[in-house]
């Protein structure tokens, strides 16, 4: 009961704080920008374990943040072979893979009028399906190793990075195209010094969207066969054992590796086009 | 209009076809010459052609095998029977729906909230951008085991995965939508002497429609992911998921890829139908074209 309380007491804290924080009069300085939602953050995780402690609630339904930790802390080495099987050798080599391909074929597209009306309207439409579907055919052809699970993920972020490229390469208007044949630019000059540049914007944006779908189809590729390690695979079989832990533990390590891998693109896309309004502050 | 826009998707459609019936003679070529081994036999080219394209167990199926397996499953097979992929289309549809209801339900809740008060903006908003760049489809199985040892189990859990799904889009989305009203237009109401109730109605729900939209599109086909995830974890045996999942265990090919197509063509259905509801809504706002 006195875990309730303090849950309940603490929720008030936490929410009164940030509440006199957004409202007051620094809101608009970084440091309360940051401090707020990380003490939201402190204060669920808070409020998790004094819940789940004073309701003993069964550990086959929500382990306590701290047991999560301790988990975490404990198998540092199958999470960090998980992650190289999964993240580094699954999704990494797939992510290049595919958008290494996607960003070819874009150009080609981009060159051939017919070919970009005709693969425009399919591309977008199989941005949309449920591509992860293919996920069971592509192991069976590449076997159970990270080989398929990178062939799932070239497959997932193959289509938005096409879509997106192709509508970036557009991105110029006539008058900067007809400066650049003033100047007597020829296909690849202006295609380097000016429709490139112009269409990083959007060439990031079809990045930043694959980062996520490359980790959701290299876990999800895990669930249809793997060998026996891979963040997938830890978790289907760690549910299976009711080991609910170890599952946190390894979403922690999904999560983190989703925001790391997303942060990373960010972090070029801001060197890449300075240039644009977006990134100038 | 046709030469412009439909003849060059014909174009592309075929060649991927044509692709894809070339691609069928080296993939399934193999089990054919080593059958062919152990009895004995030989085949001329055409032969060897026409087998690889009507294998029962191929590692590639030809589109014909899969648009035929297809038309067996939905139209000759009656919609209550087991190997019904109308049956289990459905199975996996009202989770999707029920799912994204309720997700967007939330979503459209909390981005109300979100632009009504600082503190839940500061607060919640951050991690909802942040979790839209983390793999929420990993704790699919364990909400799907969790629920389970609670009692919960059927269409529920796979729910809660959809609407779990379908809700940051729409939050993130409603968000941009209900703060796209100019200065200006606040100030109009203001000077009508507007209730928050007022501003709300009468011009930021109204106002965030086309985002809403926007989301919608992206949460519907996100839901129906989330279902058909829900579906591999546990060893379901009904839903599209469920199809897929046996299909590889026991190397039906065909059963695998007639599973797909049905949820391609599922989420097709899906995106195009709340395509049609946008534009419908949009013209009775009086949208002009």
């Amino acid at each position: 009961m006195i875990y309730i309380v303090g849950a309940l007491i603490l929720w008030a804290m936490g929410w009164g704080l940030n509440a006199r924080l957004a409202n007051g009069p620094h809101a608009k300085r970084r440091t309360v920008q940051i401090a707020v939602p990380v003490i939201f953050g402190v204060t669920i995780l808070l409020i998790w374990e004094l819940i789940v402690r004073g309701l003993s609630v069964p550990l086959v339904i929500l382990p306590p943040p701290s047991m999560i930790a301790a988990t975490f802390g404990q198998s540092l080495p199958i999470l960090w072979a998980d992650f190289v099987q999964t993240f580094v050798k699954g999704a990494l080599s797939g992510f290049f893979i595919g958008g290494l391909a996607a960003f070819l074929l874009a150009i080609v597209v981009d060159r051939y009028d017919f070919l970009r009306r005709g693969l425009l309207p399919v591309g977008n439409f199989m941005a949309a399906l449920p591509i992860v579907g293919t996920a069971p055919i592509l192991v069976m052809w590449f076997g159970f190793d990270w080989q398929s699970k990178a062939a799932v993920v070239v497959v997932m972020v193959f289509f938005p990075i096409l879509v997106n490229t192709v509508a970036g390469l557009r991105d110029t208007s006539d008058m900067q195209r007809d400066l650049m044949r003033t100047y007597g630019a020829s296909y690849g000059q202006t295609l380097f010094k000016l429709r490139l540049p112009a269409a990083m914007p959007f060439i990031f944006n079809g990045l930043k969207i694959a980062t996520t779908l490359a980790l959701v189809g290299a876990i999800v590729a895990e669930f249809f066969g793997s060998p026996t390690l891979g963040m997938g695979f830890r978790i289907s079989t760690s549910v299976g054992q009711l080991a609910l832990d170890m599952v946190w533990a390894e979403i922690v390590v999904a999560a983190l590796a989703g925001s790391f891998f997303y942060g990373a693109i960010a972090l070029i896309e801001k060197g890449v086009t300075f240039w644009h309004p977006s990134q100038r502050t | 209009m046709f030469k412009r826009s439909i003849l060059p998707v014909l174009a592309v459609l075929g060649v991927i076809i044509a692709l894809w019936y070339a691609t069928c003679i080296p993939m399934n070529a193999a089990w054919t010459i080593q059958q062919l081994e152990r009895s004995g036999e030989t085949m001329t080219t055409t032969e060897h052609i026409v087998d690889s394209w009507s294998q029962e167990r191929p590692r590639l199926p030809a589109p014909h095998q899969v648009a035929a397996e297809l038309w067996d499953t939905t139209v000759m097979k009656s919609v209550t029977s087991k190997k019904s992929l109308v049956y289990h289309g459905w199975i996996t549809l009202s989770a999707t729906l029920l799912g994204f209801g309720i997700g967007t339900t939330l979503g459209v809740l909390l981005a109300i909230g979100i632009v009504h008060s600082r503190t839940m903006d500061m607060s919640v908003m951050p991690w909802a951008i942040v979790s839209q760049t983390i793999p929420i489809i990993a704790i699919a199985p364990m909400i799907i085991v969790v629920l389970y040892s609670v009692g919960v189990q059927g269409l529920l859990p796979k729910a809660v995965i959809s609407a779990y799904l379908s809700f940051f889009p729409v939050v993130v989305g409603m968000v941009k939508g209900l703060r796209s009203p100019d200065a200006m237009q606040l100030d109009l109401l203001r000077t009508y002497s507007a209730s928050n109730a007022q501003r709300l109605w009468l011009l930021r729900l109204p106002a965030s429609v086309p985002y809403l939209f926007a989301s919608l599109k992206i949460g519907v086909a996100a839901s129906l992911v989330g279902a058909i995830v829900g579906e591999l974890p546990t060893g379901a045996v009904r839903g599209l998921g469920a199809r897929l999942l046996a299909g590889s265990y026991y190397g039906q090919t065909v059963q695998i890829w007639s599973a797909l197509f049905a949820a391609a063509i599922l989420a097709a259905g899906l995106v195009i139908l709340v395509g049609l509801i946008e534009r419908m809504t949009l013209r009775k706002m009086g949208e002009r074209p």
